[in-house]
C-alpha cells in the first residue's frame, strides 16, 4: 500500500481578481521505504505540492491518501494532528526555537502530541535516542547558535524523527549549507532511508542534490512532466570517504565526521 | 495538548527572553504596587479616623448647637440657636440615656509657678468619665456639690500636668492660677491620645461647667451635650429620642428644621472618614492608570513577539500544534506575565506601605479584598491585553509564517 497517493490533485489561489492554478491535476503514489526526489523550476508548483504533501495546505480539488487515511478534506485541527503525528518536515533555515537546547527542540513535536501522554524522561530518553541517531555526538544541551548549520539540520532531522512519522519530508534541506555538509546531511538521508525504511520526499531545485534519491519527478507548470528512477544514484557516505579532510574552521565537528561513516 | 503543557511551553518562550519579559512585568509591577501602596495608606488613615473616634467612647452621642449634617454645612454652629443647661436636664429623663454631661469650653492661659501653659478648659458635668471611660491617673474627679456651687475645682489633662509640674509628679492639692482666680487641681486623667480631628485629648483642662460658665467665660450657653446610651444597639433610638425632646424644649413645629445636631459615633465617622475615602479613590484611581499602561506594555510586547515569532509560530504549526494551542500559549504568557507582575506588585506595594508606617508613622493597612482584587485584576488585564496579540498569533497560515523573514 503507498503511503502517499494523490489523484487529480489541483490548488487554485485567487490572487485579486485572477487565479493561479498551481497544481493542474497530479496523480502520482509513493510507496513506504522510498527516496523521492521532486525537483522542478520556481513556479513549477513542486512548492505547492509539498505543502498539501506535508498537510500544511489543502487541495482544491482532488484525492489525498495519507498512510490510508484521506485527509484531503480534513479540518485544520485535524490536519495539525496529521502533520503531528505523520509528517516530519525538515526546512531549508532549520527553524530551530533560538536559546532553546537541542534535547529540546527534539522534544517539542512530543509535546504536541496528545495520543502519547509521555513523561519527562520518557521523552528525553526518545530524545537522545533520535539524536545519537542522527550523529550529534555529546551536544544534547547545546543551544542553536552553538551549533553548526549542519549540526543545527541534523538537530532539525531528529526533532523530525521524533514521532516517528510515515514520512520524512525535506524542503531544500541543503539550501542553507556548504558542499561538504550537504553531502553530510544527504548520508544521514540516505542511511535513515536504507536502515531504517524511512521513507523521504526530498523537494530540491539542484539535480545534484536530487540524485541522492531512488526516484525523481520533475513538476512543470503544475503537472508531473517526468517520473523515473535515478540512473546513477550517488552515494554520499562514498563521497564523504573520498573527499580530502575538513579545512581547519571545520575542525570543530571533526569528531563526527569520523563517527559518522563508522554507522553506516 | 493539556494545558499543563502549554503552561510549560509558555514558561520555556518567557524564560528565553528574561530581560524583555522582566522589563514587560515591570509595567504592572509599578501598576500594581502603586494601587496596593495607596489603597493601603488610604485604608490605613480610615482606620485611624475610626480610632479615633471611637476613643471617645463607643455610646457617645453629641449633641451640638446649630445644623449641620453629613454633605456640608447647614446653617451654622450656634446661629441664633442655643443649648441651654435646661436642655441637659429634659434629656436626663430619657429611659434610653445612661449618662449626661453639659459642655462649655473656652481656651485660657493656665499658670502654675513660674509654668504656664495656653489651653482648653472644658466645662463639664461629673458624669463626663462615665461617658468618656476615662479614668483617672491621680486623684478624684470633682463632685456634684463641685458643679452646684461652681467650685474654682478642676482636673488636669496628662499633657497640661506634665508640662506644668513635670513628668510623673501627681499635683493633687495643689492650686493653679487660671484668669486670676486660683484652682485647685483635684487629680489628673489617664492619657489618652489624639481625638477625633487629630487634637490632642490630653492638652485639656476639666471643669464644673458651671464654674467655666460663670467665672471664666461668662457664656449663658453650652456648647454641646455629650450623652452616652445604654448600649451601642439602641444608638440610633436614643438620638431620635433625645432629637424629639429639643424639638419640644426649643419650640420647633412640626417640619420646621432642627436648631441642633444630634451626631452619634457612625455619623462622626462617616463625616471624619469621607475626605479620607475621596483621597483613596483619587490616589488609587491615579495608580490604577498606570496599571492600564502596564496592561498596555504588555500587548505591546506581545504585538512584537508575535512578529519576532512568526517562524517559531509557523514551525510550532508545521510539527502539529493547533491554532488554538499558539492561542493558548501566547495568552497564557500574557497572563504569566501580568500574574507574576501583579504578585510581585502586591508585595512591593505591601513593601511600600510597611515602610512608610515604619519609617514616616503613618498609618497603613492592606485589605484583603484589595489583594485579592488586584490578583483578579491583573490576572483580567493579562488576558484583555494579551487576547488580541494571541489572536494573531493564532490566525497565521503556517505557510506563510515558516517563509516569513
Amino acid at each position: 500500500m503507498p503511503v502517499i497517493s494523490v489523484r487529480d490533485l489541483t490548488k487554485v489561489y485567487k490572487m485579486g481578481d485572477h487565479e493561479v492554478r498551481a497544481l493542474r491535476g497530479v496523480s502520482l503514489d509513493i510507496e513506504t521505504g522510498e527516496f523521492v526526489a521532486v525537483t522542478g523550476p520556481s513556479g513549477s508548483g513542486k512548492s505547492t505540492f509539498m505543502h498539501i504533501a506535508g498537510c500544511l495546505d489543502r487541495p482544491t480539488s482532488g484525492e489525498y491518501i495519507l498512510d490510508g487515511r484521506d485527509v484531503s478534506k480534513l479540518s485544520k485541527d485535524d490536519l495539525a494532528r496529521v502533520r503531528n503525528q505523520k509528517i516530519g518536515f525538515v526546512f531549508q533555515g532549520f527553524n530551530l526555537l533560538s536559546r532553546t537546547s537541542a534535547l529540546d527542540n527534539v522534544e517539542l513535536p512530543l509535546l504536541y502530541n496528545s495520543k502519547n501522554g509521555l513523561k519527562a524522561s520518557q521523552r528525553h530518553k526518545r530524545a537522545l535516542e533520535v539524536l545519537d541517531a542522527v550523529g550529534l555526538g555529546q551536544r544534547y544541551h547545546h543551544m542553536p547558535n552553538q551549533l553548526s548549520g549542519g549540526q543545527q539540520q541534523r538537530v532539525a532531522i531528529a526533532r523530525a524523527l521524533i514521532n516517528e512519522p510515515a514520512i520524512l519530508l525535506a524542503d531544500e534541506p541543503t539550501g542553507n549549507l556548504d558542499t561538504r555538509t550537504s553531502i553530510e546531511v544527504m548520508g544521514i538521508f540516505q542511511r535513515l532511508n536504507k536502515e531504517r525504511g524511512i521513507t523521504v520526499l526530498l523537494i530540491t531545485h539542484e539535480m545534484d542534490i536530487a540524485e541522492y534519491g531512488t526516484r525523481l519527478i520533475r513538476f512543470r507548470d503544475g503537472r508531473v512532466v517526468a517520473d523515473q528512477a535515478v540512473k546513477h544514484r550517488r552515494n554520499a557516505a562514498d563521497e564523504l570517504a573520498a573527499l580530502p579532510p575538513p579545512e581547519p574552521d571545520q575542525i570543530e565537528h571533526k569528531e563526527e565526521d569520523a563517527a559518522a561513516p563508522a554507522h553506516q | 495538548m493539556s494545558l499543563l503543557m502549554t503552561f510549560r511551553i509558555a514558561f520555556k518562550a518567557l524564560a528565553r527572553n528574561k530581560m524583555r519579559t522582566a522589563l514587560t512585568m515591570l509595567g504592572m509591577i509599578i501598576g500594581v504596587g502603586a494601587v496596593i501602596a495607596m489603597v493601603g495608606l488610604g485604608t490605613g488613615a480610615q482606620q485611624v479616623i475610626e480610632d479615633q473616634v471611637k476613643s471617645a467612647g463607643t455610646n457617645l452621642i453629641t449633641v451640638m448647637a446649630g445644623s449641620v449634617n453629613a454633605s456640608g454645612v447647614r446653617t451654622g454652629f450656634g446661629n441664633s440657636s442655643k443649648l441651654v443647661p435646661e436642655d441637659a436636664e429634659a434629656l436626663r429623663e430619657l429611659p434610653l440615656v445612661e449618662f449626661v454631661s453639659e459642655s462649655a469650653s473656652t481656651r485660657s492661659q493656665i499658670i502654675y509657678g513660674a509654668m504656664n501653659w495656653n489651653t482648653n478648659i472644658e466645662g463639664v458635668n461629673i458624669d463626663l468619665p462615665m461617658i468618656r471611660s476615662w479614668p483617672m491617673r491621680y486623684g478624684t474627679f470633682f463632685s456634684s456639690d463641685d458643679v452646684r456651687v461652681a467650685a474654682k475645682v478642676c482636673v488636669l489633662g496628662a499633657n497640661v500636668a506634665d508640662n506644668l509640674f513635670g513628668e510623673g509628679v501627681d499635683p493633687t492639692g495643689e492650686t493653679v492660677r487660671v484668669r486670676n482666680q486660683l484652682f485647685k487641681v483635684l487629680g489628673v486623667m489617664t492619657p489618652k491620645g489624639a481625638g477625633s480631628g487629630g487634637s490632642n485629648q490630653d492638652d485639656r483642662v476639666f471643669a464644673p461647667y458651671t464654674t467655666v460658665m460663670k467665672k471664666l467665660s461668662g457664656q449663658q450657653n453650652l456648647n454641646q451635650i455629650l450623652v452616652s446610651a445604654y448600649s451601642a444597639d439602641s444608638l440610633d433610638q436614643t438620638a431620635a429620642a433625645i432629637s424629639e425632646v429639643l424639638r419640644i424644649q426649643h419650640n420647633i413645629p412640626p417640619g420646621g428644621d432642627d436648631d441642633f445636631t444630634v451626631q452619634t459615633l457612625d455619623d462622626m465617622v462617616a463625616l471624619r472618614t469621607q475626605t479620607a475615602n475621596t483621597m483613596t479613590n483619587l490616589l488609587a484611581g491615579i495608580a490604577g492608570v498606570s496599571l492600564v499602561v502596564g496592561g498596555i506594555g504588555i500587548m505591546n510586547i506581545m504585538l512584537v513577539s508575535v512578529t519576532e515569532r512568526t517562524r517559531e509560530i509557523g514551525l510550532r504549526l508545521a510539527i502539529g500544534a493547533r491554532s488554538s494551542d499558539v492561542l493558548m500559549q501566547f495568552l497564557i504568557e500574557a497572563v504569566v506575565i501580568s500574574l507574576v507582575g501583579g504578585a510581585t506588585g502586591i508585595a512591593l506595594g505591601y513593601g511600600i506601605s510597611e515602610a512608610l508606617k515604619y519609617y514616616q508613622e503613618m498609618p497603613a493597612l492592606v485589605p484583603v479584598q484589595t489583594v485579592a482584587i488586584a490578583v483578579l485584576f491583573s490576572g483580567a488585564v493579562g488576558i484583555f491585553f494579551g487576547f488580541y496579540p494571541a489572536r494573531k498569533a493564532a490566525g497565521l497560515d503556517p505557510i506563510e509564517a515558516l517563509r516569513f523573514e
